[in-house]
């Protein structure tokens, strides 16, 4: 295991970088696009509900496999040419981000409701009210579910190595073909997924106790 | 305390870890293939099911069907005599090999080409297809042969875990190459213009030319690459009975009427050359 490192430390770190790269890409703009559509569908407009409900409800039912290779395959072909990296970032991202809206709408809803209807009597509109007071306690109480997805969403990075996004997987792979060990390789592969996850899980854990 | 836990827990992981990588040293109980085979009946072969007229899916029948498969069965036929039962196991470029090891497969018998590298993890049988390294592009592209792809911009498709993802850095080094998953995935990359050219051996190339006129093989064969058949190290019985089949099956003229029979309509495709030894 110490050799794969030492002799494919290059590719493992172009991996590496890949896929933390895609991790903080897709974590940023999916928590940015989950909040947005579970505001929507807690908001009173009947249009954006069900706008939020389908976006919801299409990209949380279809495996993040077919997603990618949607981005990778057919939206160069009739769309706009996008690299493998790129692809399965949007779908990673697109993906997450229904997850992250049903999480965020739970811990909406989950705020007593005399808080808005406080808020709003005291002049604060909708939105204003929504911003400064509901969804700062709603993410209070999403912290441990929202740590769960994100930890996901790292793993489920590793759809890049089907679209040939360069991430730590793909590098996996090719290690592991050339060199035929394949044990080996995957177990280094693991670790290194290992190095982003638990920082991230333990960084959850402290968030939960210092809002909590 | 906490922290003492916290250390605690990174230890029993790292441990884990230790443990599970010392397991590769000790080398899992191997059995012989050939008696296996012998009182089963059966031979378990590891072939390609994404890779028109070598081993391809009929999504009709379920059954995959090509070169290898025939080649398998008459093999099997050969050495297990007529009750002789052919099974078989899909595998990728990027599965083969550890299939194999794992005894999940006796041979395999999937478009694999026999190198140096390889034949330190496996033995190979005689070749029974001499096959070589070409280019697929789509009509009408600028790509004529293998020199026009060796500058930076232009990026090559193949298949990981195959010997023409490693060959085709050494005679294009500036062009960039993507490694997908199979030749399938490899085609729709290539479709939608995720490379400039799909780059495997002639045989692929002309079964997926085939099927997809807008695209046709171009430049040759720039590398030799014979197919060969696949045992784990320590199977030497298997490989001799199965050697000794194929040798059989050149001479009886049946190695000769499958290869007619996928090939001998294929344009531009050369028995003779294929055949060689």
């Amino acid at each position: 295991m110490i050799s794969v490192f030492q002799q494919h430390w290059q590719e493992l770190l172009v991996g590496f970088g890949n896929t933390l790269l895609c991790s903080v890409i897709a974590l940023f703009f999916s928590l940015i696009i989950g909040s947005t559509f579970a505001i929507f569908e807690v908001l009173p407009s009947r249009f954006l509900h069900i706008l939020g409900r389908v976006y919801i409800e299409v990209f949380r039912n279809i495996p993040l496999l077919v997603i990618g290779m949607f981005f990778y395959a057919v939206v160069p072909q009739y769309v706009v040419s996008i690299n493998g990296f790129t692809a399965g970032t949007i779908g990673l991202t697109l993906y997450t981000s229904a997850f992250i809206a049903e999480t965020v709408r739970a811990g909406i809803q989950a705020v007593d409701e005399g808080q808005m209807e406080g808020a709003r009597a005291n002049g604060l509109t909708f939105m204003q009210a929504m911003w400064q007071i509901v969804l700062p306690q709603a993410f209070r109480y999403v912290i441990p579910p929202l740590g769960n997805q994100f930890i996901n969403m790292v793993k489920n990075s590793s759809v890049l190595a089907f679209v040939a996004g360069f991430d730590l997987m793909y590098q996996g792979d090719l290690i592991a073909s050339t060199t035929f060990d394949t044990f080996n390789t995957y177990i280094a592969v693991g670790i290194l997924y290992l190095i982003i996850t638990l920082p991230l899980s333990y960084y959850m854990r402290y968030l939960e106790k210092k809002m909590g | 305390m906490k922290r003492l836990r916290n250390i605690l827990v990174l230890v029993c992981l790292s441990l884990v870890m230790v443990t599970l990588s010392a397991c590769t040293n000790k080398k899992s109980s191997q059995q012989n293939a050939w008696q296996r085979a012998e009182s089963s009946k059966t031979i378990t072969w590891g072939v390609k099911a994404d890779t028109r007229l070598f081993g391809l899916m009929d999504i009709k029948s379920g059954q995959i069907q090509g070169f290898d498969i025939d080649m398998a069965k008459a093999i099997t036929k050969k050495v297990l005599g007529k009750d002789g039962h052919a099974k078989f196991v899909q595998v990728t470029s990027k599965t083969r090999i550890p299939l194999l090891k794992n005894q999940n497969i006796d041979a395999i018998i999937a478009t694999m080409t026999i190198t140096p590298d390889r034949e330190k993890i496996v033995d190979f049988s005689k070749i029974y297809f001499a096959a070589g390294q070409s280019l697929l592009v789509k009509r009408g592209s600028t790509i004529k042969n293998v020199r026009d792809l060796n500058k930076a911009g232009t990026t090559v498709l193949a298949v990981k875990g195959s010997t023409s993802a490693v060959n085709i850095k050494k005679y294009a080094p500036q062009a960039k190459v993507l490694e997908l998953e199979d030749y399938a995935q490899a085609f729709t990359a290539l479709k939608s213009g995720q490379g400039e050219a799909l780059t495997t051996d002639n045989g692929i190339l002309f079964g997926i030319a085939s099927e997809n006129p807008t695209y046709h093989v171009v430049g040759g064969t720039f590398t030799k690459e014979p197919y060969g058949i696949a045992f784990d190290k320590g199977q030497g019985e298997m490989r001799s009975k199965v050697n000794a089949a194929l040798a059989e099956m050149r001479k009886d003229g049946t190695y000769q009427k499958l290869l007619q029979k996928w090939f001998g309509n294929v344009a531009g495709f050369d028995l003779k050359e294929a055949s060689q030894q």
